[in-house]
């Protein structure tokens, strides 16, 4: 056996060759093989941005800046698409300020309160809602939660009409396919990331500072407070950001629960629209700058939620540069 | 010899990756979407109803989601007819079914609307031909207890769907239900949320029957007033107005037929009060102007039994086909529809077309050669 080769730490022991120095076939192979397929993941991401843009150009020439403006009219040709944006960032919102709250809270009490015997039963069944398909969240939404739902908004509405901005958020008009309800749903569908990403975050604070914590005599809340959540803030946040992305593209649930219509009102009861509904909603008869424009406003998704995701990152990563003390 | 031996199986697998993704790369490219598939046909013997030879092929169809029910129907019935033709009908909607027409996609499509100016560019100068293939009455579905024979005009249909009569028990729909108990229901608009033939249809009747009153225009997607409803397919549709009192929509026939709704009885050209029925939409299309091509508009037809809320489906071709065998192809499978396919029609909820639109239609049917 030779030990004169300084290949690199791949280099396998054997009979010594004069080209000792070059990484033998099969790693060669592997490494482009993995760089090629990394390579294609990079490539077909660039190809969707561009051709969807070239797809979309029309609409953008046509319309200019016009299409920030409440106006989606295409039997006129009219093609503004605020209401959508708008529907987007609304339902998200509710969805995150529904979702965070349970999610987080059940993170921290599967790491922090249950014990381990009853969290693993738990952790299965909140992961099990990530499994139900999108489709049949809307079905559901549609044939039963949004009638049920119904009656309580409309007793809802009828309580807070003319208080000043509860009034505004919650009143009349009401309708089971709403906002609202959009947002619900999308609530139910993101709990399973947040809960289980705040999980494995949370789950990594070191006990050590968590028994110092108790040591100095804080209770269960201060310990939380003072040693758990400095810890995991960057990653909580960032799990919240990752679903936020994935509430504002998830599409068939919010087509089938968002009620199609598109408006700009403060009322959170009634019925709205967003761009994944409109757009799986309207393609199937679209053409010319009708279908330009459903393609822009892929293109508009496509961006804002890339930005969501990269600042997810970010923030999670210089949440674990700052734990590490850099 | 052993590492050799590894260094050997890892080279063959990486080739062996490598030239299955090249194959996979250029079989895909080279596969031929124009072309109607299949073996040349066998001449001889064979028994089909169809007028002639016994045909092999593929047909591929997409479109129209109005004739959808219709094309499966006739599809599994045709498999009778002639055992050696696969058919296939994708749905998807007429914008849909006119692109991939347009793309080489499918051999033939089903629109409800003749193919819109800014896509005739699509089709390259080359002729599409029109063959009708069923009409089919749009019901206005209403959710009103104790009222069974709601009447309706044009004038109000379109003031109703603007959002600009709010209560049932207003005065214009009072005075055309003289005798009848009508409740001081608030309406609810149910409308479709997703782009269809129907909405296109539908606001094409309101547009030329109320041209003064109707403002929104006339397309596949309507911005509807806030205030409704909106729904996804007909069914969907359907299920809002089976379950809002005071709920009122436009629904195709058939579906308001299989969920049980009532539908009002609009006032036509002529003057009469007609319900939707199958008796009533073949009258619908029997009074139309048809052009040379075979294009008409059903919708506010005259005569006096016609009921003016009635669209049309047709199944394009191409006049030119590429091959022989295609064309023999298509014109076994629209004969079909044409002919005995025209009895599946009434149990479906649409109606047959009339005798002098079916037989021009079939005289139409030799122009599809090479």
């Amino acid at each position: 056996m030779s030990t004169a080769t300084q290949a690199g730490p791949a280099a396998p022991a054997g009979p010594a060759h004069p080209l000792a120095h070059r990484r033998p076939l099969g790693d060669r192979g592997f490494q482009l093989l993995a760089l090629a397929s990394g390579l294609l993941v990079l490539v077909i991401l660039v190809l969707i941005a561009v051709s969807t843009s070239q797809q979309a150009s029309s609409w953008f020439s046509t319309e200019g800046l016009k299409i920030f403006t409440n106006n989606w009219n295409p039997a006129a040709g009219q093609y503004g698409a605020l209401a959508f944006i708008y529907g987007t960032i609304i339902t998200a919102i509710i969805a995150v300020v529904i979702a965070v709250p349970v999610s987080v809270g059940i993170a921290l009490l599967l790491t922090e309160v249950v014990p381990y015997r009853w969290a693993r039963p738990i952790v299965y069944v909140v992961d099990l809602l990530a499994v139900v398909p999108s489709v049949v969240w809307g079905l559901w939404g549609i044939l039963v939660f949004a009638p049920w739902i119904q009656h309580i908004y409309a007793s809802i509405a009828s309580g807070v009409t003319g208080i000043p901005v509860l009034g505004a958020l919650f009143g009349p008009p009401t309708s089971g396919a709403s906002f609202f309800t959009a947002g619900i749903i999308l609530a139910f569908m993101i709990t399973p990331i947040v809960t289980s990403l705040s999980r494995e975050v949370i789950a990594t604070v070191p006990a050590i500072d968590k028994e110092g914590a108790y040591a100095l005599g804080a209770t269960r809340l201060e310990m939380i407070r003072g040693a758990v959540w400095p810890h995991s803030q960057g990653g909580v946040v960032g799990a919240v950001l990752l679903g936020l992305g994935r509430a504002m593209g998830e599409t068939i649930a919010a087509a089938l629960v968002i009620g199609s219509s598109a408006t700009i009102t403060s009322h959170l009861f009634a019925p709205g629209y967003n761009m994944p509904a409109v757009i799986a909603n309207q393609f199937g008869e679209a053409s010319g700058v009708f279908r330009a424009a459903l393609m822009g406003l892929g293109v508009l998704l496509f961006v804002i939620t890339i930005i969501v995701n990269v600042v997810a990152r970010g923030v999670v990563a210089r949440s674990a540069r700052r734990k590490r003390g850099d | 010899m052993h590492l050799r031996r590894r260094r050997q199986v890892t080279a063959v697998g990486v080739a062996a990756v490598a030239t299955a993704l090249s194959l996979a790369a250029c079989s895909s490219s080279s596969s031929s979407p124009a072309a109607g598939g299949g073996s040349s046909s066998t001449p001889a013997g064979g028994s089909p109803a169809a007028g002639g030879a016994k045909l092999n092929g593929t047909l591929n169809g997409s479109g129209s989601t109005f004739q959808l029910t219709f094309q499966q129907a006739a599809i599994s019935a045709f498999k009778s007819v002639q055992s050696g033709m696969t058919v296939n009908y994708g749905g998807g909607g007429s914008g849909k079914g006119r692109t991939d027409l347009a793309s080489g996609t499918v051999q033939y499509a089903g629109s409800d609307s003749t193919i819109p100016d800014k896509e005739k560019a699509n089709f390259n100068g080359k002729t599409v031909l029109y063959f009708p293939v069923l009409i089919g009455p749009i019901s206005v579905a209403y959710n009103l207890s104790g009222v069974s024979n709601l009447k309706l005009t044009p004038d109000v249909i379109a003031e109703i769907f603007q959002g600009k009569i709010t209560n049932w028990d207003n005065s214009a729909i009072k005075s055309i239900n003289s005798g009848v108990n009508i409740p001081s229901t608030p309406i609810t608009i149910a409308v479709r949320a997703d782009s269809s033939g129907t909405t296109q249809n539908f606001s094409l009747f309101l547009e030329k029957a109320a041209p003064s009153t109707w403002k929104l225009g006339s397309s596949s997607t309507i911005s509807w007033p806030s205030t409704a409803r909106a729904g996804n397919g007909n069914g969907g549709v359907a299920q809002i107005v089976k379950t809002t009192p005071g709920a009122i929509g436009y629904v195709d026939y058939a579906d308001a037929k299989a969920t049980g709704l009532s539908s009002a009885q609009v006032k036509n050209k002529d003057g009469n009060y007609v319900a939707p029925s199958t008796q009533s939409a073949t009258a619908a299309a029997s009074g139309v102007t048809v052009s040379p091509n075979l294009t008409f508009h059903a919708v506010w037809a005259s005569g006096a039994q016609a009921y003016p809320i009635t669209y049309q489906s047709w199944v394009l071709v191409y006049e030119t086909q590429s091959s022989s065998n295609t064309a023999k192809l298509l014109q076994a499978y629209i004969g079909y529809l044409l002919g005995d396919g025209q009895q599946l029609l009434p149990q479906l909820g649409y109606a047959p077309l009339p005798s002098s639109l079916d037989t021009s239609a079939k005289a139409q049917l030799s122009k599809i050669g090479m």
